[in-house]
Parts: structure tokens; sequence; C-alpha cells
């Protein structure tokens, strides 16, 4: 296998492979594994073809160099040099910085396109059904579907993507589980670190000192576990641990932030009391001032940081837009040499301060019923307009399916009943409506099955599909309307290129019928005969409308010429 | 518009008007033409402010000669603030209206905190240093200081203001607190003493109730008020307390051992003062004999040391021989306060009458009543002597005097308890000497005496017939307002039962039951999961807050919570709570939905509203009961059933339900407004409680929502949400919650009276 105008790099002895021994070679371009006194080559991966490389722990007692490929295929290569782990550990290391000088340059650039769409596909059910549907089943060519139906997700992701907020219960969310023998497993995911990192950037920032270089990142993450901030009963004030900063950093931030004070007046409880009554005064008992004294008590501020800090998290964002302005602000208060700024509020400050506090109590003793002018205002929001409340209020329900008609119908009908009901008595005695055989004919008839009771079987179609058939039904509809709006885009046809669209889009159509629909059919006859028509009328109506207008279009486009 | 009640031309400054408001407006105008006192409940959120205003400002300006003055008093500062902004609304409408501005001036008095324009002195946020900050740079002696020596600093603002300040009036208008700074401001008036000042003539007064309860504050400020007054206290269901605090005292070790050190400072200074200047103290001396009327003369800013509430005649006697003399003085304290430390060396609880305590003064140290009556007095004289400027230091000393005069005044309706520890820490030593009043009337009564219409209102005052016996006045109009309503937007329940059939309560028995704990659990995650938006509990006390707390979070309550809205909890400390408060609003007006978990008689509870989306549900766990071990409680109980014949357990009643209508009243405040109030305790479900209970909530409290358990009462909260969440226009409501002017004129006051009241 090994041609003769490969180099060899590197080349490292008594590594095995899969319990075989053998010998590991870095070529130009590949990496190669060849067994023991063999000449074949058993292992040989194209530099290109590797995605990344990992390597075992230090401190264990393998010595292991694992690659993966973009295939998701992994080889493991278990160095095993007979003069002891440390000479493994050189060889390993040797083959690992060589590789890691070597991949990227192999990094092949379609990879990354590849990927992007792979993504795209992964985190879209919808259009992962759709690429199924139409280009596995090659009824639209890849490269059409990705330039004209998936045109929408890839634009999409090109847009600003929403930030994610941060749940509340992220860390309840972190379910332990026994590992089996007496102890507990918390299993993280990478949504949780970075709700933990957004919510707490304490945290994030002890992540980045520690992590690498003083643990690692289990050590890390076991640690944190066993902390104040998952166990919210425990006091960090005892323990020495990397937390106990974390948390007095967040105790500091919160305090800063509690004097800084409440710019709302209708919430700052400090300033509701005019005339505080003074020590000594009053019957009210001392209030007991051991702050966080009992476990409970320190239990509740931390749910109530928690809960702020969550908040923050995601209110954050906004800010950071306007930096420059937030910016220039620390600067001012520099040039007072005194540092008593932020307690001597200049007076447009306060003015704006001021401002704010009497809209809020506008906003307060304002009654928007009793008063006409806020009705304008109001006017300009949309309102939902319920034809029916009850529907709103209960769903639908059987027989409210009654229609509108107006007073003068109504009238109609009620005098027209009245002519009937005048004539019916005088036309038949009350003894003798309908004969026996007759009354049980006509039950027959309005029984399930019973001549009248034809649209009965339609009606609980839906009961009758089995759930895998009503999704691919599902997807069919999917496919046929992708294809179909695109289809009826073309029209009207006035350009070169969409005339060929059309032809293109009309012979997809086409393969698509051929491809999808009639397997489906066939399957329907075979499993679920009486259904078989039912379930892909409406299908097939869509598609011979399609045809039908085509084919007009191409008489009419002959006519022309 | 403007409508006509009872013959008097009203002006209120809606276009339409909510019929309760205008059942309000006639039976308040009955108690003015009666001139006599009135109580009257109105649910909250019906515009009782506007309402009252509006009556009110018609009738002075119709009768000048026979309502001269408005005093409305309210609790705190944002209420405060939201009265005067009606005001203003109201007299820009008269403005709008007739074309002029009614000659009436508003004028809001506050504490120095909240008015202070010093650049330096404003900049302190707590009361008793602005307070005593100011009394530094404004009083008498420091001003005549800076007659001769320029270097000793003085508030421009109060130079300007006594320069000019007391000649020129100041113009027809409303002044807020901001208002009063900026007119300050540009004429460089000190706008807390032009407020002191401007509440004598203005015709509109708002202040809080301290400035008329408060003996110690209402024998300076509100002193010279005209007899022809109405005074209405908003909010006023808590006002029996408020009586109580204002004229209680209580002294602990470490006040003792203050005042000891303050006496000291003072014997010092005395001795100084005696070798350097000995003229100050013999003219205070003879200024002594002449009398306190000149002493009660002093000049205004000498007023932080008011004493408390004195009968007339002391004014008119002589300073007692023996205490006339500053070192006698002096060591007559220090005899008092020997005697009070070792009243407070006690192993076991005492009680007993200010009676058999001043027989035992006199019997141990030799002090007679009458000296005793001076103290506080006295005090006040010689620390103004001595030039004192820092009053905050002395305040321990001062309150010992406070009690002293207090306990020598008054023989009836006080107690004197001992207590050597608290109950809970039987071990620590930390004996508190409880002077406490048991009559509530006794500060309130000379309000009553003085002012000829007194209007006691708030959105819960039920059961109305308690608040006469109590505060031992006789109104000539009682009534209680319902709210008319279009739509249901008020849904109370009795949750008695969780979703397993176990009867929650959180009476004593059973409230540290973990099944009760984890239904109140359960209730409240099934409420965050389908109500939206802001939810509000309130629980009986802040121990069993953090206790439910504690096991919420051990049964897991707290986590599931979690994941349906973001979780606040009240604290012991104002600040941290505002703080979380003000979060809770973010994470409500976000979207995200949130709990706040909080304590009935808390703070929160008192004073902040939860409208519309704040609180969606507002759920009671257990009924807020007093402490009922403490033996001040029990001394007023036994006051209460010898002086008024009042049961013990109708009290108790009363009072607990005052409080948990008023925490699950914070959800409704308004027509338009919507909320859920549920009251999770089977004892609710009793007549005893439910009957005292505002008519506005009875009311909607159908037989059926009486008895649910948790799932019952979901069911019916999700459809009476979907309705409620329905567009509500004017159109609804007109003819049935609202009126026109046209509908109003057109139906009869009688038939409207009816209906709002639903007798």
């Amino acid at each position: 296998m090994t041609t003769s105008s490969e180099d060899v790099l590197l080349q490292v002895p008594q590594v095995k492979y899969k319990k075989g021994d053998g010998t590991l070679f870095l070529m130009d371009s590949r990496l190669a594994w060849m067994v023991e006194n063999r000449d074949t080559v058993a292992v040989s991966h194209l530099y290109a073809d590797i995605k990344t490389q990992k390597i075992s722990p230090e401190g264990k007692s393998k010595i292991q160099l694992q690659v993966v490929l973009h295939s998701g295929v992994s080889s493991t290569f278990h160095f095993t040099n007979r003069n002891g782990a440390q000479a493994q550990a050189q060889d390993r290391d040797r083959v690992k910085e060589l590789l890691q000088n070597l991949l990227p340059k192999f990094k092949r650039k379609v990879d990354r396109e590849l990927e992007e769409k792979n993504k795209l596909l992964s985190t879209n059910p919808s259009l992962l059904q759709l690429y199924k549907d139409l280009v596995m089943t090659e009824v639209v060519s890849s490269e059409e579907f990705w330039a004209q139906h998936a045109s929408q997700y890839t634009q999409k992701k090109n847009a600003q993507s929403q930030e994610i907020g941060v749940s509340g219960a992220f860390l309840a969310d972190i379910k332990p589980q026994t590992d089996g023998c007496n102890g507990l497993k918390y299993n993280i995911t990478a949504d949780i670190i970075e709700c933990i990192f957004k919510t707490y950037p304490a945290v994030k920032k002890k992540y980045v000192e520690h992590v690498p270089a003083k643990l690692t990142e289990s050590q890390f993450w076991t640690k944190f576990f066993q902390s104040h901030y998952f166990h919210r009963d425990r006091k960090y004030a005892e323990s020495k641990d990397v937390f106990t900063e974390c948390g007095k950093i967040d105790d500091q931030e919160m305090k800063k932030d509690i004097q800084n004070g409440v710019d709302d007046p209708l919430v700052d409880i400090t300033e509701f009391d005019d005339k505080f009554i003074d020590e000594g005064y009053g019957t009210q008992l001392e209030k007991s001032n051991v702050g966080n004294g009992t476990v409970s008590q320190a239990m509740i501020k931390r749910f109530n940081q928690h809960s702020i800090m969550v908040l923050k998290a995601t209110k954050s964002k906004p800010p950071e837009n306007n930096v420059p302005q937030n910016g220039i602000e620390p600067k001012q208060q520099v040039l007072h040499p005194n540092g008593a700024v932020p307690a001597t509020r200049t007076l447009e400050e306060s003015n704006n301060l001021h401002k704010s506090k009497k809209q809020r109590i506008h906003e307060k003793i304002s009654y928007d019923d009793l008063d006409t002018s806020i009705d304008c205002k109001q006017n300009s929001i949309a309102q939902l307009n319920l034809s029916k409340v009850e529907r709103y209020l209960h769903g639908p329900m059987p027989g409210s399916a009654i229609e509108h008609l107006s007073p003068n119908d109504v009238a109609a009908a009620s005098r027209n009943m009245h002519q009937e009901l005048k004539q019916w008595r005088s036309r038949l005695p009350t003894s003798a409506l309908v004969s026996p055989a007759a009354a049980v004919g006509a039950l027959g008839e309005l029984s399930p099955g019973g001549a009248l009771m034809r649209g009965f079987q339609e009606q609980s179609l839906a009961q009758l599909v089995p759930p895998d058939i009503e999704k691919e039904v599902r997807n069919l509809y999917l496919g046929l309307c992708e294809l179909l709006s695109h289809f009826w885009k073309c029209f009207p046809a006035t350009s070169q290129a969409s005339e060929q669209k059309l032809v293109k889009m009309h012979e997809a159509l086409h393969r698509f019928h051929s491809a999808k629909i009639k397997p489906f059919e066939d399957k329907l006859i075979r499993e679920l005969s009486p259904l078989s028509h039912n379930l892909t009328k409406h299908l097939n109506q869509l598609l011979n409308a399609a045809y039908q207008k085509f084919s007009t279009w191409q008489k009419m486009k002959m006519n022309h010429r | 518009m403007k409508l006509s009640v009872d013959g008097l031309i009203v002006y209120f400054p809606y276009d339409y008007i909510y019929p309760e408001q205008y059942a309000y407006m006639c039976e308040l105008k009955r108690a003015l033409d009666a001139k006599g006192h009135c109580l009257l409940e109105m649910p909250s959120g019906t515009g009782k402010t506007t309402t009252l205003l509006s009556l009110i400002v018609a009738y002075m300006m119709e009768n000048p000669h026979m309502v001269r003055k408005l005093i409305y008093c309210s609790r705190t500062v944002p209420e405060i603030e939201k009265v005067m902004e009606e005001l203003k609304k109201l007299l820009d409408y008269y403005e709008k209206e007739d074309g002029q501005y009614p000659s009436m001036m508003g004028v809001v008095l506050t504490s120095r905190k909240n008015l202070c324009i010093h650049p330096e002195v404003s900049t302190e946020r707590e009361g008793k240093i602005v307070d005593s900050k100011c009394h530094s740079l404004t009083a008498s002696y420091i001003r005549e200081r800076h007659n001769y020596d320029e270097t000793s600093p003085i508030c421009q603002y109060f130079e300007g203001f006594s320069l000019d300040g007391k000649e020129s009036n100041m113009p027809f208008g409303v002044y807020t607190i901001d208002d009063l700074k900026m007119y300050g401001r540009t004429r460089n008036w000190c706008p807390y003493f032009l407020a002191r000042f401007a509440i004598i003539h203005a015709n509109i007064v708002v202040y809080s109730y301290h400035y008329l309860l408060d003996p110690k504050i209402a024998d300076v400020v509100s002193k010279e008020l005209s007899k022809e007054s109405v005074v209405i206290f908003d909010e006023a269901h808590n006002i029996d307390n408020v009586c109580i605090d204002s004229m209680s005292v209580k002294i602990n070790r470490r006040i003792i051992e203050k005042s000891a050190a303050n006496i000291t400072l003072l014997e010092k200074t005395v001795a100084e003062m005696r070798e350097d200047d000995q003229n100050k103290l013999q003219e205070e001396y003879n200024q002594l004999v002449e009398g306190l009327r000149l002493a009660s003369a002093a000049r205004d800013t000498d007023i932080i040391l008011a004493n408390p509430v004195l009968p007339d005649e002391i004014f008119n006697e002589v300073v007692p021989g023996n205490i006339r003399n500053a070192e006698h003085f002096v060591s007559f304290l220090k005899r008092f306060l020997e005697y009070l430390k070792t009243r407070l060396r006690v192993q076991h609880v005492v009680q007993e009458s200010p009676a058999g305590f001043l027989r035992d003064v006199q019997a141990k140290v030799c002090i007679e009543r009458k000296p005793l009556r001076f103290c506080a007095e006295r005090l006040s004289s010689l620390l103004k002597t001595l030039e004192i400027a820092d009053l905050t230091d002395f305040s321990p000393l001062v309150l010992i005097t406070h009690l002293a005069t207090l306990v020598s005044t008054y023989t009836k309706g006080f107690t004197i308890i001992v207590e050597p520890f608290d109950d809970k820490t039987p071990t620590v030593s930390n004996p508190v000497l409880h002077f406490s009043c048991l009559d509530s009337s006794i500060a309130i009564k000379p309000v009553f005496d003085r002012f000829q219409t007194v209007v006691i209102t708030s959105g819960t005052l039920s059961p109305l017939d308690m608040y006469p016996k109590i505060l031992n006045f006789h109104p000539v109009i009682m009534s209680s307002f319902t709210m008319t309503l279009a739509r249901p937007c008020l849904l109370p329940m009795i949750v008695s039962k969780g979703s397993d059939q176990v009867a929650i309560s959180s009476k004593f028995e059973t409230r540290e039951d973990i099944a009760v704990i984890r239904n109140y659990g359960q209730l409240l995650v099934e409420v965050a999961a389908n109500v939206p938006d802001g939810v509000v509990c309130f629980f009986t006390s802040y121990l069993y807050l953090e206790s439910v707390v504690a096991s919420w979070y051990d049964q897991g309550v707290i986590d599931s919570l979690q994941r349906y809205k973001l979780l606040f909890i009240e604290t012991q400390d104002s600040a941290e709570t505002s703080f979380a408060l003000m979060y809770y609003i973010k994470a409500c007006e976000s979207g995200r939905g949130a709990v706040l978990l909080s304590v009935a008689r808390g703070k929160v509870s008192e004073g902040v509203d939860f409208d519309h989306h704040l609180g969606r549900a507002v759920l009671m766990f257990g009924i807020p009961y007093v402490y009922t071990q403490s033996r001040i409680l029990k001394a007023r109980l036994d006051y209460l059933r010898d002086q008024f014949q009042i049961k013990e357990n109708d009290f108790l009643t009363f009072d607990a339900m005052r409080h948990a209508a008023q925490c699950v009243g914070r959800a409704i405040r308004g027509k338009t407004d919507y909320g859920i109030m549920i009251f999770a305790d089977k004892r609710f479900s009793r007549s005893d409680k439910r009957s005292k209970l505002p008519k506005w909530i009875q009311e909607h409290l159908k037989d059926s929502y009486c008895n649910l358990s948790t799932e019952e009462a979901m069911q019916m909260a999700k459809r009476w949400l979907r309705q409620m969440a329905q567009p509500f226009t004017r159109e609804d409501q007109l003819g049935v919650s609202l009126l026109t002017l046209e509908q109003l004129q057109s139906s009869e006051a009688s038939k409207i009276e009816k209906q709002a009241q639903q007798n």
C-alpha cells in the first residue's frame, strides 16, 4: 500500500492498535499503522479526514492517542514502549506534536460549508424532512435545494440570532443520579454551563483562573456541585474553597447595588416612613439584627440573589450597545477629587429623578376608565376581536357551529314552521305517525353503515389512520407544498429564467409524484384499503391543478409562437 | 364634570364617576353638615382620595366659614405624594373650568430628610442625622454665635427664610415636596421651615399621621391649626396601633448605659459652664422660676426635644424648686436612672400600674411625682442652655425623661412590664422595661376634641363597629361601600384542603406539619403554573416564612417553583427587600413572571401596591394572628375587655382579619384591574372570620368558594382568568359601575346610594 513516493515523517514502533502490536507511521498526507512484521497497512487515515486528536490524561496507566475522523469513526493507539511509561509518553508526545502541526494544513475548506449545512439540517427537523423527501429521492438536486428551498434558513442564520435567556430553574434542572456505589453523578451540559456563567460571572472568572491550570474541568464542576451555589442551604463562610470567594464577590456586588438605592419611590420601603419612631419608642419588639444568622436566612438571601442575577443575566446585553455613554460617566466621577460624587447629586440628575418619580405617581393615580383623554391612546392598541368568546374560553364544542341568521331569516323560518305545523296537525292523526316497519327501516338507514350515513366514515378518518401513516401524509404535504409554492411562484412566466424554472419545477413535480406519492398510494392499498383513495385525494387534486395549469400555459405558449 | 351632591356643586376632575364615589360624597357631606366625625370604608382602587378631595374642596369654597382647613393625613411618603398629585389635578381642573385658579393653597409637610436642600445636610439618608445636623446649623444660640463669629457655619436657606420668608405669603397653588424644594431654591428659603410656617395658613395640609397623633411632634407642629378643620385619616385601618406606638416607651440595658454616659457628659458640661459663664445658668434658673410659659414659646427651630403630651396645667405651674438648679437636676436624673437600673435587675417578669411604679420610686429613691412630670421639659431647657449641638447623642436620656413625664402624667390606660429575658431565648439575660400604652384613644382624643370633623377612612375597616369602641368616639356617619362591578374582577377563594384532602391551616398545632407545608407548596406551585405574571404570597410571620421556605427547599417545592417563575422573598432588611421588590417588578414587566413571598404586617403588606400584572394572584397562607403570647398584648386585651367590653377573641380575630384583608387587597387597585385572592386556611371559612372581611370581598366570596381543594381552586381560577383576559371597555362598565353626568342626573341619588351600599 505504501507508495514509494511518500515520505515517512515519523516512525514509532511498539504501538498497539486493537490489541495487535505494530508500528505507527506519520507520512506526508496520512497516518498509517502496520501490523508487526507484515507489509500491509492495517490502518490508514488521510490527514484531511481527521477531525481532532485526543490524548489520555496525565497519570493514566495507559498512554494512548486517539484520532477522531469527520465521519465520527475514531482509532485509538496505545503506546507500549518497553522502556517504561516515560518513554511511552515521549513517543506519544512526538506523534501528538507532529500531528498538531500537520492537521491544520489539511483542513479542507469544503468541510466548513458541509458542516454548516449539516448543522442547519440537524437543527431544523422540518428542513431535514424536506431534504430527505426531495433530495434523497432525487426529485430536486442538492444544489437546487440549497439555493431555492432552504434559502430562508440560510439567510436566517445570517441574521442576528436572538439571545437565549436563562431559565430560572437551571440549577434545579440538574438532576443527580446515583452512580451505583454510594455516590452521586451530576450531568451537566454546555447549555447549563453557559447559564451558570451568564448568571454568575464570578464563577466564570474562577473557571478561567483555575481551569485547566490548577484544576481539571471535572474537578472544577465537582467542587461547584459541592458549593453553596448548588446546595443553597450550605453556608460558605465556614469552608475554604474556590467558591467561598465567589460568594463573597456576589455578596459585595449585591451590597453595592443595594446601597445605590432603588429608583422607584413606590417600592423603596426604606423611605416610606416619614418620621421614624426612635429607638425605645413604640411597642414593637426590637428587630433581632443578626443579619445572616440562621441558615434559612442565608438561604432566603440566596434565593433573592439568584433571581436577581438571572434577571441581570438577560438584561445585561442591551447596555453594551451604549457603552460609550456609560464609559464617560466614570471618568466624570474621577474628576471630583473628594470622592463624594455619588452622594452629591447634581441638580440635573435629581430633576430627572423627580420626573420619573412624578411619572410613576401619575401612573398610579390615573383611572383610565374615568378619563376620556386616555382613550385616544388606548385605541391605537390592536385588540383581539373574538366573534365568539365562548369558543375561546372552552375550545371548540360539538354542536356549537350554528350559523348566524339574520333576524329576518329567523322570522321567516318560524313563520314557515308555524304554517307547516298547522298543516301537519290536520294531515296526520297523532296515533299513527309512521308505520313500525318504516320506522325500523329509517333507523337502520340512519345507523352507521346505513344508506344515509355514508359520510360517516369520512368524518372519523382522523381516528382510523394510524399515527405513522398520518406522519407520512404530513411529510408528503410538506414536500409537495414546498414544490408547489415554487411552481406557482413562476407565474406569470415573463422572463426566460422563470420559464426555465417552471419547466424544471414541473418535472420535479412529476418526479415527486412518481417517487413519493405513487409508492405511498400502493402501500395504502396494501395496508389500509378502504382509505387509500381518500387520503391522497387532496394531494392528487393539488397536483392535477398544477399539471392543468402547466399544460394550458404550454398551449398558450405554443399558440403565441 | 360638575355634579350636584345634595345641592352642593362639586367639581370632579374626571368625565365619569363611579356610583360608590357619588354615594361616598353624599355621606361625607352629611358628616360635614353635622360637624361630626365619620367612619367610611370604601374599597381600594375606587378613587377614594380624589372623591374626598373634590367634595371637601367644594365644601370649603361654598362655606369658607364653616370649614377653614383640610388636614389630610396619610401613612407613607408615596401615599402623601399621591394625594398631592390628586390635589394638583383637582385644582387645575377648577382653573380649566372657571378660567381662574381657585384661591386655595395646598402644602405638604414632611420631615427634614425629604425637604432639606442644604448641600451637605441633604446628602444624609437617615432622618435622625439630618435633623440633628439641621439643628446644629439653625439653633438659636448657633445663629447668635454666628453674629460675632463669622466662621461658625449656619444654613443660608434658613437665614434666607427667617429674613423675609414670614412676611410674604406664598401664591395660591399646590406645593408638593419637589415644588417646595424648587420654590425654596429659587428664593433661597428653607423648604422645611417654609412648609412648617405655611401649614398655619394653608387651606389644605397633607402630612403623615405622626404630626397629629404623636404628642411629641403634634404639640409643636399642629398646635396652631384652626378648630374649623376637617381631618382625614386615610388608610386608617391601623390607626390604633399608631396611637399606641406614639405613647409607648421601652427601656433596655443599652439605653440605660448610654443615658449614664449622657449624664456624665451633662455633669461635666454643667461644671465647665459654672466656671466659665455662670450667668447663663443663672439666667436659665430665673427663666424657670418665671414658668414654662416662656420656655414653651421658644423658637421653632428647637423643636426636636418637644415633650410628650402635657396637660395644660403644667404650663401654668412653675418648675419645682428641686430640679430648677442644673446640678440638682442632673443628680435628680442620676437617681432616677439608678432606680431604673435596679428595676431591670429582675429575675422574673413584673407587671405593675403607673401608680404602683410611682409609689415605688417615692419609697426607694424619694422622687416625687411632681418633679418627674417636668422632667422632659427641664432637660430640653438644660440642653438648650448648655448649647449642645449634636442632639442625637442625647436621645437615650431624652427617652428616659419622656418615660418619667409619661409615667407621672397618666395613671390610667398604661402598664409597666419588666421582662428579664426574651421569651424565645430564655437563657440570655436581656431585661426590658416596657411602658406600654393600652388605650389607643388617649393619643387621638385631642384630635377628636379639637377638630370639628374627623374622617376615618380606608379600604378595609370592617367590622366598622370596632373602631368607635377602641378609639372611643361617636361618629355621626358610619358606612361601608361596595365596589360596583361590571365583571367579577376579583375571585376570592378559601382553599381549605390540599389535593390529598389534608386540611390546611396555620394554626399552632399543625403549622409545622410536613403535610400542611407541602400542601401550601403545591398550592403555590399550581398557582405559579397557571396564573400569568406576578403572584404575591403572605405568611403569618417572618419566622413562619423562614421555616416554610427551608422545608420547601428540602421538599423540592422551590425547584419546581423556579421552573415557572422567579422567586423573591421579603427579608427583615428593608433595603434588601426594596431591592428585591424592584427586581420583582422587573421580572413581571419582562414577562417572566415572579413570585414574591412576603409577611403580613410587614412593610410590603402595608405600603406596596401590586396593581395589574404585578399581582394577578395573592395567597394568604394562614390567618395572620398577632403573636398572642406577648405580655403587652395580653395586658391590652385585658384592658379592652375591662374598659370597652371587647372580648379577647373578637379583638384578635378583628385584628387578624383586617391584616388579611389588607394583604389581599393589595392586588386590586381599580375596576380595570383583576386578581385572584386565595385564603389558604381552613379556618377562614368559619363565619366569624368570613363575616369580618370587608363587604366588597365578602360579596364575591360565594358559599361554593369556601371549601375548595387545590385542584378545584385551580379549575376555577383557569376559567376565570380566561374570562378576565377579554378586552374590557368603558361601554361594558357604563351604567353599571360607571356613570356619566347624564346618567347620574337622571337616576335618583338615593337609588345610587343604595346600589353602592347594598346593605
